[in-house]
């Protein structure tokens, strides 16, 4: 136990330093800015617009939503791609060979995509405190709340992010099974339009997915109560958001091990030469 | 360290056997290696060296025999004797990002609690950029590193945990002549400070001669020669070339005993001999005869020898 800690520890600082590495590399920076600053500017151009029913602002409105998108986006798209990109290009196995490397690697993973969705985050929340009004109500309870929610959206979406990284393949299956799964769910969960104008089943889809219940417990957290309107029902589903949204979590710490642990035990230096030469062919 | 873990090989397979669907490709492999010793597994592509090398590793499930590393079998071994192995991988473009430094402390430290008596774990990063030449290198970033470069990186990587035992597969492919020297030497210091014991798989039969104590020849799904090269050029083949003239014409002839023949020769003709060559055969002609004899049977010349591998000498350096 003792020595699992250790790897724990190793792997604590392995995605400390993967994170670091990161803010360094201008393509993460890219990546970041493009988005964030995409959705900033998609959000102040609506700036005006107030919804039917509240005397609150589209900005206001939307941006709980869209943390929650994003929060769920990064945090099942991005092991998923992470995985199947170390596993092609041998770090999965560099791992292996080192004395419970395997935890190590997986806990480096946690700690990078937790902390990965923080400079998202910022750039949106930062910006939007300057340029928008009103936008926390309620107030530390409400801070306390999207700490508690960012959490549970991550611990909900990272161990589906690693089935997929695990069952994948290679990077283009990713895309096909989480990538487009996921930015069809942000399509469906109440995140640009609320959910009430989506055809029934529709809703009843989005319901099951944490994107959805992340996005309601971020909306609690920001929005005062006369918001609740909008929702479905016209109230606050708080409850039903962490039971749905702990679901997930449990769900994917029961499988999330059983698949890594399937998925790291083939590893072999063969398999990473010949999924190169598939890719070297594939390259051109 | 107990007498029980120097006395038994640190490598013992017994009947090794693999099948991938309907293919065999190991039939029966029987391998000894003992403690300190530098054994190199060669043989044609396609032959089973990376598949025998991986089930040693325990990165493969094997579908039959016996097989012990470190005195446990590597399909049951648990993390702890992952620690006593070291693995050289041919990286690709991992840790592109990492410094050097960076990733070989980040590496080393897993093994931090499996430190022994006499072996202290890991290796000081210091110590270990210095012995494989990237002390230079230290703070480059790995993705800007040369081929070259990135293979001592590799090496290094799989000796941070100071392992008792050293698997290297095809660890000089890409390698220019330089590099490929130094290299030998970093496997010669292993050896002779720290008694590692290494099993390596090449094709090059010239690094098979200058690394190992003994070569294993694998071909037809088992183990056809197990020898020092001298011994296995000798019994290969069991004969020297011997080529003269005589009245401005080329003799060639094979013959068991070179002395014996000459000495004959001479007799014979005496000052009509001229331009006398007699040459050993090369580990490269045996490696080919035993090959040839054991992926393609039926082209063989002598029977009865295809079914058991030459027994040769067992020589050590």
């Amino acid at each position: 136990m003792n020595l699992t800690l250790h790897a724990v520890r190793v792997g604590v600082s392995r995605g400390w330093t993967e994170f670091r590495l990161s803010l360094r590399s201008p393509e993460d920076l890219t990546f970041y800015l493009v988005w964030g600053l995409g959705v900033l500017v998609y959000v102040y151009l609506n700036r005006n617009t107030e919804l039917e029913g509240t005397t609150l602002t589209f900005p206001v409105l939307a941006l709980p939503g869209l943390l929650a998108a994003m929060v769920i986006f990064g945090a099942v798209v991005g092991p998923a791609f992470a995985l199947v990109i170390e596993r092609e290009d041998g770090t999965l196995l560099r791992a292996k060979a080192a004395p419970r490397g395997t935890i190590g690697y997986v806990t480096g993973q946690v700690v990078l995509q937790s902390l990965g969705v923080l400079p998202m985050l910022l750039i949106l929340l930062v910006p939007s405190f300057f340029l928008f009004e009103d936008l926390m109500h309620r107030g530390a309870t409400g801070w306390l709340a999207l700490a508690g929610f960012l959490l549970l959206g991550l611990v909900a979406g990272i161990p589906l992010g690693m089935v997929i990284g695990s069952l994948a393949r290679k990077p283009s299956h990713v895309s096909t099974w989480g990538l487009f799964p996921v930015l069809g769910m942000a399509a469906i969960s109440g995140i640009f339009t609320p959910l009430s104008a989506l055809w029934g089943w529709v809703q009843g889809i989005a319901q099951v997915l944490p994107m959805y219940w992340l996005g309601v417990g971020m909306r609690w957290a920001f929005l005062p109560d006369e918001a609740a309107v909008l929702e479905v029902g016209g109230r606050w589903r708080v409850v039903e958001a962490l039971v749905v949204l702990g679901a997930w979590a449990a769900v994917g710490l029961l499988v999330a091990p059983v698949v890594l642990r399937r998925m790291a035990r083939r590893e072999s230096g063969s398999l990473v030469e010949a999924r190169r030469e598939e890719r070297m062919q594939r390259i051109g | 360290m107990t007498d029980d873990r120097e006395d038994r090989p640190v490598i013992d397979v017994q009947d090794l056997r693999m099948r991938y669907r309907t293919t065999d490709v190991l039939t029966g492999v029987d391998l000894q290696v003992r403690r300190g010793e530098v054994v190199t597994l060669l043989g044609p592509n396609g032959a089973g060296k990376t598949t025998t090398i991986e089930i040693l590793e325990g990165f493969r499930a094997r579908s039959g025999g016996r097989v012990e590393v470190l005195g446990v079998d590597p399909a049951a071994a648990g993390e702890d004797w992952r620690a006593r192995i070291g693995i050289v991988l041919q990286s690709w473009r991992d840790h592109g990002r990492w410094r050097v430094r960076e990733l070989l402390d980040h590496l080393g430290r897993y093994y931090l609690p499996y430190a022994e008596p006499g072996r202290q774990r890991p290796r000081p990063t210091d110590e270990l950029m210095a012995l494989v030449g990237l002390t230079d290198h230290a703070q480059q970033k790995i993705s800007t590193l040369s081929g070259g470069q990135r293979r001592r990186l590799d090496v290094a990587i799989g000796i941070v945990g100071r392992p008792e035992l050293l698997f290297l597969d095809e660890p000089t492919a890409g390698f220019d002549p330089e590099a490929r020297r130094e290299f030998h030497d970093i496997v010669h210091s292993l050896v002779d400070l720290e008694d590692t014991t290494i099993l390596l798989t090449t094709h090059d039969l010239d690094e098979a001669e200058k690394l190992a104590d003994r070569i294993l020849i694998l071909a037809g799904g088992r183990i056809v020669a197990d020898g020092s090269a001298d011994a296995l050029a000798q019994a290969a083949a069991g004969r020297s070339e011997v080529r003269w003239t005589l009245d401005g014409q080329r003799f060639v002839h094979a013959a068991q005993d070179a002395t014996a023949f000459t000495r004959e020769l001479f007799a014979q003709h005496g000052e009509g001999i001229r331009d006398l060559e007699v040459r050993r055969t090369t580990l490269e002609e045996s490696y080919m005869a035993l090959v040839t004899r054991h992926e393609h049977p039926d082209q063989g010349e002598d029977t009865p020898a295809q079914e058991r591998p030459v027994e040769t000498g067992r020589t050590r350096r």
